[in-house]
């Protein structure tokens, strides 16, 4: 279906104030958006109370309204315009929240306006837990056996009959704010209380916890015409347990078979087709069982989620830009790559580097606070690198993280044996990556360390490769340093500086000079959504060693 | 770290690239293509359709989860060379039996890794498929220069023949009434899978049977498999073919399959400049107007033109990247076929109704 011309007026929602748990991504997506529709010769009008983002830069929008984002605000605009849609998946919970309150005060159908690219019974769905499961069990897919509570005497109960561990999961939360992890019966009564007034409906879940699964992101588009695509499958490195949000993640999928992943996608459409009838972005979060492979779907969210930002990116597929077209009508076979600008919308992109991203944090700045990571969302943002290879592109992400840290080389901080660093990457904490790397240095085994973290042993054996990488080149100096070493340790990921502290009584422009003089300079790489089969026109670059 | 042996990669323009030395030490030839699949590398190297060529794998690690038994097309590898950017020997997958370097080591893969993989399918892109050279064991450029002169082209090459089954066998319940002869001119096993899990009795016959060595099995319906080389080679697999359709039985043809049907209504095959290979290619059926998301493995194309111009030809799918033809129906008879792989192993299962359509036409 081509077009709907009887949209003329949108109303975008905005996301509001910046929070831990909901950062600038839907700043990305609401631009986008703006610039989608206005480019289809669509008035957009804005709503966002945070002047201080770029959607509210007065050149994105026909008119942008800075307001609070309340039903009040929302009816003051729908009576100074004429609105023939609002579009309220570009803003995140927050949006979607305001959208479905004005919902069910009748305002939406009061002035005659539309929502596009929304099913307001499919959040519903999405966001409450024990309807969310429902639906999983009709379409016959597998969840983590779970109880909605809504008193804490409910709440032992069903603790009882599911057993620990358990997650306790509010209902309607920001980034998992509220939620917990229970391990024992003495931890029960506090997650219970805190779960249940964190949640604006005084309701949780107590949910079996899966803790030490894989876990997967899936990022989809669907059309009006039912056509389904993947546009990018995410990898958690940390296993289920931790925030995706303070997980390090990684794209596409590394550990995955195909016929791993080829389910993982059945599924994922399907469940994204079985929610309501909206044409949009979704992400689907599923945990797989290491051991046997058995999946179980942890959560969807029909909207362009935080995850949708960094799919776009890491992939160069404009999620939000699309899903605005499919939200007024066209369907994705009639719309073209935007990067390739011949090929079609309609396609899985194909990826021929590594994302990788590192959540960051700043305990720092927020003294006494539990820097344990879990449930809920505790980086304040984040860094993505792209390399030829994961340990490239991890040691490109450590480096831009602005926190000393040269690579995964972090000087002066881990003065901690073998078994202690063992014991201490237990807990997942905002500096296990590098501890996991001291115990590697130090020799402990990657079996040890998987136990340990649960981190999927692929990756360990790449962070292994650097340890092994940088023992090579402490031992030599700049001048006995080999051409084929310093080559290596640059496709690695190495930096300048971090080689000639590993080398020591040398320079990073030392470093830098001896490889300019060897001929080991960067080269620069398209991101062009098809692994390089097609040529592109608008691609953007990232730099590595070849 | 283990010092790894240098290997070198020749393409018949005389490109070189320097890697390292993977798999099987020693010399291997074959036709340059690239597979942008992220998944499913060692369905991949079995498929029989890859004989003859050595593929680029784009996705830059391989082999992280290892080889294991099922995951197969075939019993041995196909594929002539694989080249990488990163081929890892240390995997991590609880159900695999070992690592793509053991398995390629066993079947005789010459392979090389650490190449600019990104810059070598953007040379292909532009320059086309065309024959190449790996080696471990051969140093000299120049001497691997003559050795790559001695590789005949892929162009009029009949490679069917050379991977089908020498015995005919079969797969399935043998009670069913619903019976299928393939006819293996490379088939993929997951084809048959594909036909036998839907209650269907296979009988795979070798590429040079004859209509009444398949009549003797009685079938309900024929399919018309998958298979490397040049279709316009084939003349013996068009007459059969011919003949088949006399019978007005159902006929169900996949890629070479789809170009053996397309000459049997003289249309004539051509060669592509380098060809489709991987899992996103997007193709609109354009019965239904629905869009789906298919594994493709080929290197030669029907003419457009001819199809179009052709009375008794209907198309059913069309390619959305390139509007080439993707799949055909015969009006007066009840044979239809697609260029891309309904099996999809590897692959997106977007397209297996097809072979729901395909038993449904002999119930």
């Amino acid at each position: 279906m081509p077009r709907d011309n009887s949209i003329k007026s949108v109303l975008i929602i905005g996301s509001g104030p910046i929070v831990i748990g909901q950062a600038c991504e839907f700043d990305y997506s609401g631009s986008q958006a703006a610039r989608s529709l206005r480019e289809e010769g669509i008035k957009v009008i804005l709503i966002n109370s945070n002047p201080a983002t770029i959607m509210t830069d007065p050149m994105m929008a026909d008119r942008v309204y800075l307001l609070p984002l309340n039903v009040d605000s929302i009816e003051k605009i729908l009576t100074e315009n004429q609105i023939d849609a609002v579009l309220p998946t570009m803003g995140g919970q927050t949006a979607l929240n305001l959208c479905k309150e004005a919902d069910e005060l009748g305002i939406w159908e009061k002035y005659n306006c539309r929502l596009i690219g929304v099913d307001v019974a499919a959040i519903d769905t999405a966001e409450d837990r024990e309807k969310f499961r429902q639906l999983m069990v009709k379409i016959g897919m597998a969840v983590a056996p779970s109880r909605v509570a809504n008193s804490v005497l409910e709440g032992k109960e069903f603790a009882q009959q599911i057993g620990f561990p358990l997650v306790i999961r509010p209902s309607f939360t920001l980034g998992g704010s509220g939620g917990g992890f229970v391990h024992s019966k003495d931890e029960l009564d506090e997650a219970l209380n805190r779960g249940l007034t964190a949640s604006p409906m005084h309701e949780v879940l107590v949910e079996k916890a899966v803790l030490g699964w894989k876990e997967y992101e899936l990022e989809l588009l669907r059309d009006q015409a039912d056509n389904v695509v993947i546009i990018c499958t995410v990898e958690n490195v940390d296993p289920m347990g931790i925030h995706t949000g303070d997980s390090i993640t990684v794209a596409p999928a590394m550990t995955l078979s195909d016929t791993a992943f080829q389910e993982m996608r059945n599924k994922a459409i399907l469940m994204m087709r079985s929610l309501g009838n909206f044409s949009g972005g979704c992400n689907v979060q599923f945990a797989q069982n290491p051991e046997t492979e058995e999946l179980i779907a942890v959560e969807i969210n029909p909207r362009v989620s935080r995850s949708s930002a960094l799919a776009s990116k890491a992939t160069g597929y404009p999620i939000a830009k699309v899903a605005s077209k499919l939200a007024i009508g066209y369907n994705l076979d009639e719309l073209k790559n935007q990067i390739t600008q011949t090929t079609s919308a309609y396609f899985e992109p194909a990826l021929d580097y590594v994302i990788v991203k590192v959540p960051r944090w700043n305990f720092d700045k927020f003294k006494g606070g539990n820097d344990t990571l879990g449930l809920q969302m505790k980086s304040v943002g984040e860094v993505m690198a792209i390399g030829r290879s994961f340990t490239e592109a991890l040691q490109k992400a450590c480096q831009s993280l602005e926190n000393d840290a040269l690579g995964l080389g972090y000087y002066g901080k881990s003065l901690m044996r073998s078994s202690e660093l063992i014991e201490y990457i237990k807990t997942p904490k905002w500096d296990r990556i590098f501890r996991i790397k001291d115990a590697l240095m130090q020799g402990v085994t990657v079996k040890t360390i998987a136990q340990a973290t649960g981190i999927d042993r692929w990756f360990l054996f790449q962070i292994q490769k650097i340890c092994d990488l940088e023992k090579q080149l402490s031992k030599y100096t700049i001048e006995t340093l080999p051409e084929e070493l310093l080559k290596e340790a640059k496709k690695n990921g190495f930096g300048d500086e971090q080689i000639s502290r590993i080398m020591r009584n040398c320079t990073e422009e030392q470093v830098y000079e001896k490889r300019k003089a060897l001929g080991i300079t960067r080269v620069y790489k398209m991101v062009d959504t098809c692994s390089a089969e097609f040529e592109a026109k608008t691609p953007y670059f990232y730099s590595t060693f070849e | 770290m283990n010092k790894q042996a240098t290997a070198i990669l020749l393409l018949a323009d005389g490109t070189t690239y320097y890697g390292k030395a993977f798999g099987k030490t020693g010399t291997t030839t074959g036709e340059i293509c690239f597979n942008t699949g992220m998944t499913g590398y060692q369905e991949v190297f079995t498929d029989p359709s890859y004989y003859g060529q050595i593929v680029i794998m784009n996705n830059v690690h391989v082999g992280n989860y290892g080889v294991k038994e099922s995951d197969v097309e075939s019993a041995t590898v196909k594929i002539q060379g694989l080249i990488g950017r990163n081929l890892e020997e240390l995997y991590s997958r609880k159900q695999a039996k070992g690592s793509l370097d053991e398995y390629l080591k066993q079947n005789n893969i010459v392979s090389i890794e650490d190449v600019d993989t990104r810059a070598l399918v953007a040379h292909v892109r532009t320059k086309g498929a065309m024959n190449c050279i790996i080696s471990s064991e051969i140093l000299e450029v120049e001497q691997l220069k003559q050795e790559l002169a001695k590789v005949p082209s892929m162009d009029g090459l009949e490679l069917a023949s050379r991977v089908s089954t020498q015995e005919a066998y079969e797969q399935g319940d043998k009670s069913s009434p619903i019976k299928i002869a393939v006819i293996d001119y490379g088939v993929k096993q997951n084809i048959l899978t594909c036909m036998t899990s839907r209650g269907a009795h296979v009988k795979v016959f070798p590429a040079t049977a004859t209509l009444s060595d398949m009549k003797s099995f009685n079938p309900n319906g024929y399919f018309i498999s998958n298979g490397p080389g040049d279709p316009a080679a084939m003349d013996y697999a068009v007459d059969t073919l011919k003949e088949i359709l006399q019978e007005d039985k159902p006929v169900f043809g996949i890629c070479l399959g789809h170009q053996l049907l397309a000459l049997a209504n003289d249309i004539p095959t051509y060669k592509m400049h380098h060809g489709h290979r991987g899992l996103n290619h997007p193709v609109k059926n354009i019965i239904t107007g629905l869009c789906e998301i298919t594994t493709q493995n080929h290197g030669f194309g029907v003419d457009p033109e001819a199809v179009k111009s052709n009375s008794n030809i209907e198309i059913t799918h069309i390619n959305l990247n390139d509007d080439s033809i993707e799949g055909i129906r015969m009006k007066d008879k009840p044979a239809f076929s697609v260029q891309y792989h309904p099996e999809s192993f590897p692959g997106p299962h977007d397209s297996r109704y097809l072979f729901d359509d395909f038993i449904g036409m002999m119930k």
